[in-house]
């Protein structure tokens, strides 16, 4: 058996299922990009990333407001406690509102995945929509809420939630100006390669939304009113 | 463009970004199919959960471990079905920066609230102490 035969790599599709070592059929023939030899990952794989670390970073900084109101859990001072005034029908249709969203906001990439702009911006305004009904609801559980005695100065666990909560909320509204925008941007540019990278992080970030929403209902409505 | 285009869309079928779609042997039906899959077990997870909170089904102080379960379970519904996190290779920073981000998270929520709860247990609640300095002449 000489050098080169024993060098000489099998084919990769044989035993590679993964293509480590054929990342891609195109100008790196033999090599995965974003892994030495192979070059620089793609530029979508790389926005990803560097956006996915963004959303993580926004996952930690929400953690602290749930920190802060898991330990205020029982620090009403006296004023009214969370399962007095939360309204479990309220929550159950916003929940149902931003998983909708989400949905259909998965399908508005579908549609960007194949160009076809009518429905690419028929799901991305349902998203929208739906998004707006989730903010209308949740103002209007604040303002139930503050009615009855509810409002962030009354105690530190009122604090606690109107930050968290409101938080979200504030999340939900800038997700929604993005939303307007993106559409504006499908619209008058198309689907060009920057464009469609700002598309995947967008629906990350809408994504990211409900995870936190999930959290969200578990820890402040059901686990506080469980107690 | 074209060849900006060409990288980004039709070459790294195993590469791709968590969030992003359409790979070239993904169809729109796989792709509908994987999202309402997706949608499908969240919707139920959201259900049992909801349902959970006031069944008589589960020892009164396990529903709190089961609403965590469930909550958990529709997180890695979301990242999977929607956000498209996978195990392939370009993934892997990904998932990386996934375990360290939940790392932190569980160190600042776990943290926080074991040590408040030692701190509650090792304080005298506040009437018993001004009690006692009352009764002291």
């Amino acid at each position: 058996m000489s050098a080169t035969e024993v060098l000489r790599a099998p084919h990769p599709h044989e035993f590679d299922p993964y293509k480590l070592g054929h990342g891609n059929g195109g100008g790196h023939h033999d090599y995965a990009t974003g892994h030495g030899e192979g070059g620089p990952a793609s530029k979508r794989v790389i926005v990803g990333y560097g956006f996915w670390l963004f959303l993580l970073s926004d996952i930690v900084l929400f953690s602290c407001f749930f920190a802060a109101h898991a330990v205020l859990q029982t620090a009403t001072a006296g004023g009214p406690t969370g399962p007095q005034l939360f309204d479990p029908f309220s929550v159950a249709l916003e929940t149902a509102c931003l998983l909708t969203s989400s949905f259909t906001c998965g399908l508005s990439a579908v549609a960007a995945g194949v160009r076809n702009m009518l429905w690419t911006q028929v799901f991305l305004f349902i998203t929208g929509i739906l998004g707006l009904a989730f903010l209308l609801l949740e103002a209007h559980d604040f303002a139930a809420m503050m009615a009855r005695g509810a409002s962030p100065q009354i105690s530190a666990f009122w604090s606690s939630f109107f930050a968290v909560v409101g938080c979200h909320g504030g999340h939900v509204t800038v997700g929604l100006l993005w939303l307007g925008t993106m559409m504006a941007q499908v619209f008058f540019k198309g689907f060009r390669p920057n464009i469609m990278r700002r598309l995947v992080c967008f629906n990350l970030f809408w994504h990211m939304l409900d995870i936190i929403w999930v959290a969200l209902f578990t820890i402040v409505y059901l686990i506080g009113e469980g107690r | 463009m074209t060849d900006e285009r060409n990288a980004d869309d039709e070459g790294n079928v195993g590469d791709v970004g968590p969030g992003f779609m359409e790979a070239a042997d993904h169809s729109v039906r796989q792709g509908i199919q994987g999202y309402l899959m997706g949608f499908a077990l969240a919707a139920l997870l959201t259900v049992a959960s909801f349902y959970v909170l006031h069944t008589t089904l589960i020892w009164g102080p396990g529903i709190v471990v089961m609403l965590g379960v469930l909550a958990v379970a529709q997180i890695g519904v979301h990242l999977v079905f929607f956000m498209h996190l996978t195990t392939a290779p370009d993934n892997t920073n990904n998932v990386l920066a996934l375990a360290f981000g939940i790392l932190i998270v569980v160190l600042i929520i776990g943290g926080s609230i074991w040590i408040m709860n030692r701190l509650d247990e090792r304080l005298m609640p506040i009437e018993q102490t001004t009690g006692q300095t009352m009764q002291m002449p």
